[in-house]
């Protein structure tokens, strides 16, 4: 298995083999499904919508709800209009949500349907929503997808009605599972801060078994909340990539001073999110939280000698890649390779973020390290057998550079297609690094059990 | 069966000089299919005494897939075949796609018969994008004619499409069969372009008079050869014709750079006023 991935790396001008990354069409999906009752679009042809479908389904373990406009070669050269019309008639007559969020897809954008006048001439029962995102393909990535279709939200809805900014935060908590979410609102709540979260997938992807079919379960953000982000005295962006230009478009159009935060990956950005929640709100930190850091910090030191000097690679989502860099030099590892598929310049995105954050951090540690954006596994594979490593971390498709090489793997990020229960717990907050804590020295040392002789084979480790 | 796709500035006169020199080469005989490749699917207009056809694509999007080649081709003048592919209103959709879904349909349906001597493919404007280019791909037209004047604008988008030309010269094995000038009476017009086509490497395959019988013929909704048989003009049209089926002498075109064509300009369109 990659048994021809060759040594020497050679420059390539064009092609990917083995990509990092997933189109943006996934990535709306996902953040459309984090509105209450809302029915994810996909104004295309049908393939796209079943292999997003599919593909979240198969992460999340969870159904995933969502209609297509069906496009057939007469709607291909005739325009979509017709096709998005009748869709909407029929999703609300048939399904009824309280909203449909419509994601473009490349054929669509390429053949240029002009989606907000589609959407203003067709049939919307009174009370009901229809926003819409543009998600083409060929620019960015699931990120930009996710990214785009929170800014839909921010401005087909959050509106600006009263001069003094009410006492409460939006967090924006960017392309993470539901557990993540969940994680994000216990902490904020432990604060004693008022929020608005969205998109909130926790109670949608991760919802329990009833016995019942639920089309929209109890969770996901409300309409009305996101119309009330407007009117919010800040907003916190956690991750460059999925959250940061959503929050600034909310600060332009309704004056909410926004910030950008790493994802709280780790034990500084979890500290870094919550001072700035201190901050802004005069609270003080409650003792629960200061006691979940605390032990945090006493596993490290209990454990530090099976992370320290350890040479990782790491793969995945430019935000999550951000966090988890810095995460693991606190616990003395050595990040070597660290590359994410989302390009790091899109339109309207952040650019170079993701190279100068990790390089920034690679440099204060001293730790030497290839970094790149819009990079594919073929090139991470080179990389490793050029400099190997101790243990490769990132989603699914990392498994067979991690049995060529007979390296330990550790699953993080999206998507994780061969475990379950990923997407219910948290990596972010104190938690979820106690969390990423267990799984990384369970993976390391268990290779170590593994190759050990008879006589070596310890009990205490 | 030769396959011929017409090409030309927009509003230089394709349509009418196709379906007029088709007109012609009916009268000497000859069996021809004429494809209209334009979204307002005015192409045939004058064979079939008036925009009374249904578009391929109109009628893919009424019946679906399964339609019957009867729908869409209508007999016009002296027997001619005729066919409109149709297309999106302006601004929305996508025309280029639709003549691609156009000349896949025809393929499938059966339409290029061998009895055929002659396709035409009328297509508008520039090649804008790779659906106009359909065509001249795959080995379809071999020979393409570019409609032209002695306007500026009319040899810049004749040059842009000789680059088109070349560049599905060695997939497609399309040649420029030459250039036909539809005369505009610009000073020195028959010169020039006789110097744009040699330039380019090939001929000025013919040089059409202007004449006001083609406009009266137009709003009788005829080619000039059905409408008046004995003008002047449809004897033009008819040399037109006689020249096209003669041809042998079929090039790769060598575009030129906007300095050399604003050079020819120069040369030839100043003569008379210096």
């Amino acid at each position: 298995m990659l048994d021809c991935t060759p040594k020497e790396i050679v420059e390539r001008s064009g092609g990917v083999i083995n990509p990092a990354k997933a189109c943006q069409p996934l990535g709306a999906m996902y953040a459309a499904l984090g509105i209450h009752s809302c029915l994810p679009h996909s104004h295309g042809s049908q393939g796209c919508c079943s292999y997003h479908r599919s593909h979240l389904t198969r992460h999340f373990r969870e159904p995933v709800m969502a209609t297509t406009s069906s496009f057939t070669e007469g709607a291909s050269v005739f325009g979509g209009g017709s096709n998005l019309r009748t869709a909407i008639k029929n999703v609300f007559a048939i399904y009824n949500p309280d909203v449909m969020a419509v994601h473009t897809t490349c054929l669509s954008e390429t053949i240029g349907d002009d989606i907000p006048t589609i959407i203003k001439s067709a049939e919307i029962p009174a009370g009901k929503v229809v926003i819409y995102a543009h998600t083409p393909s060929y620019q960015g990535s699931h990120v930009t997808g996710f990214c785009n279709m929170v800014k839909a939200m921010i401005a087909q809805l959050s509106r600006a009605d009263t001069n003094e900014k009410e006492e409460q935060v939006n967090i924006i908590p960017g392309f993470v599972d539901p557990g993540d979410m969940r994680e994000i609102k216990r902490l904020t709540g432990k604060m004693g801060i008022k929020f608005i979260i969205f998109p909130d997938t926790a109670g949608v992807m991760d919802s329990p078994m009833t016995g019942r079919f639920h089309m929209y379960p109890a969770g996901g953000a409300l309409v009305d909340d996101i119309r009330e982000a407007g009117n919010s005295a800040m907003t916190v962006a956690l991750g460059y990539y999925a959250s940061g230009s959503p929050a600034h478009l909310l600060e332009r159009n309704c004056r909410v001073p926004a910030i950008t935060l790493k994802t709280p990956i780790g034990i500084k950005a979890t500290d870094d999110f919550l001072m700035r929640l201190r901050g802004k709100f005069a609270r003080e930190i409650p003792y629960e939280l200061e006691e979940e850091r605390g032990q945090l910090v006493d596993v490290m030191t209990d454990t530090h000698y099976h992370f320290y000097g350890k040479k990782v690679a790491l793969f995945g989502d430019p935000d999550i890649l951000i966090g988890l860099t810095e995460f693991l030099l606190s616990l003395g590892m050595r990040p070597v390779h660290v590359l994410t598929g989302t390009p790091s310049g899109t339109p309207g995105g952040p650019k170079g973020v993701f190279e100068r954050e990790i390089n920034e951090m690679l440099a204060v540690a001293g730790v030497e390290s290839r970094v790149k954006a819009a990079g594919d596994l073929f090139e991470l594979h080179q990389w490793i057998k050029n400099e190997p490593v101790d243990l490769l971390m990132g989603n699914t498709y990392g498994k067979y550079i991690a049995r060529a090489e007979d390296i330990p793997f550790v699953r993080v990020g999206f998507p994780i297609l061969d475990r379950s229960a990923h997407s219910y717990l948290p990596i972010v907050g104190y938690r979820g690094a106690l969390r990423l804590v267990e799984m990384i020295s369970n993976a390391l040392l268990d290779r170590q059990d593994r190759d050990a002789a008879d006589e070596d084979l310890e009990l205490i480790m | 069966m030769r396959q011929i796709a017409i090409y030309g500035k927009g509003g230089i006169g394709k349509s009418t000089t196709t379906q007029n020199t088709v007109a012609a080469l009916t009268e000497m005989g000859k069996k021809v299919l004429v494809v209209g490749c334009d979204p307002k699917a005015d192409s045939t207009r004058l064979l079939l005494h008036g925009l009374n056809q249904k578009t391929v694509l109109d009628t893919l999007r009424d019946e679906g897939e399964d339609i019957d080649l009867e729908y869409i081709m209508r007999d016009g003048y002296g027997g001619t075949k005729c066919v409109e592919s149709g297309g999106p209103e302006p601004g929305v959709g996508c025309a280029g796609r639709g003549i691609i879904t156009s000349i896949n349909m025809l393929e499938s349906l059966g339409a290029y018969t061998p009895d055929l001597d002659y396709v035409f493919y009328d297509v508008l404007g520039d090649v804008v994008c790779g659906g106009f280019a359909m065509p001249i791909r795959e080995g379809k037209a071999r020979e393409i004619y570019i409609v032209a004047s002695g306007e500026m604008m009319a040899l810049y988008a004749a040059n842009n499409i000789s680059k088109g030309v070349m560049k599905f010269a060695d997939s497609g094995g399309v040649r420029l069969g030459g250039i036909i000038c539809n005369s505009r009476n610009v000073d020195n017009e028959y010169k020039l372009l006789e110097a744009f086509a040699e330039e380019l490497g090939s001929r000025l395959i013919y040089f059409v008079p202007r004449d006001n019988v083609v406009q009266r013929a137009e709003i009788n909704k005829k080619t000039v050869v059905e409408f008046d048989p004995m003008a002047p003009q449809a004897d033009e049209y008819r040399n037109l014709a006689r020249n096209i089926d003669g041809n042998d002498m079929f090039v790769v075109p060598r575009p030129m750079t906007q300095e050399r064509l604003e050079e020819l300009l120069m040369t030839f369109g100043m003569l008379d006023s210096l």
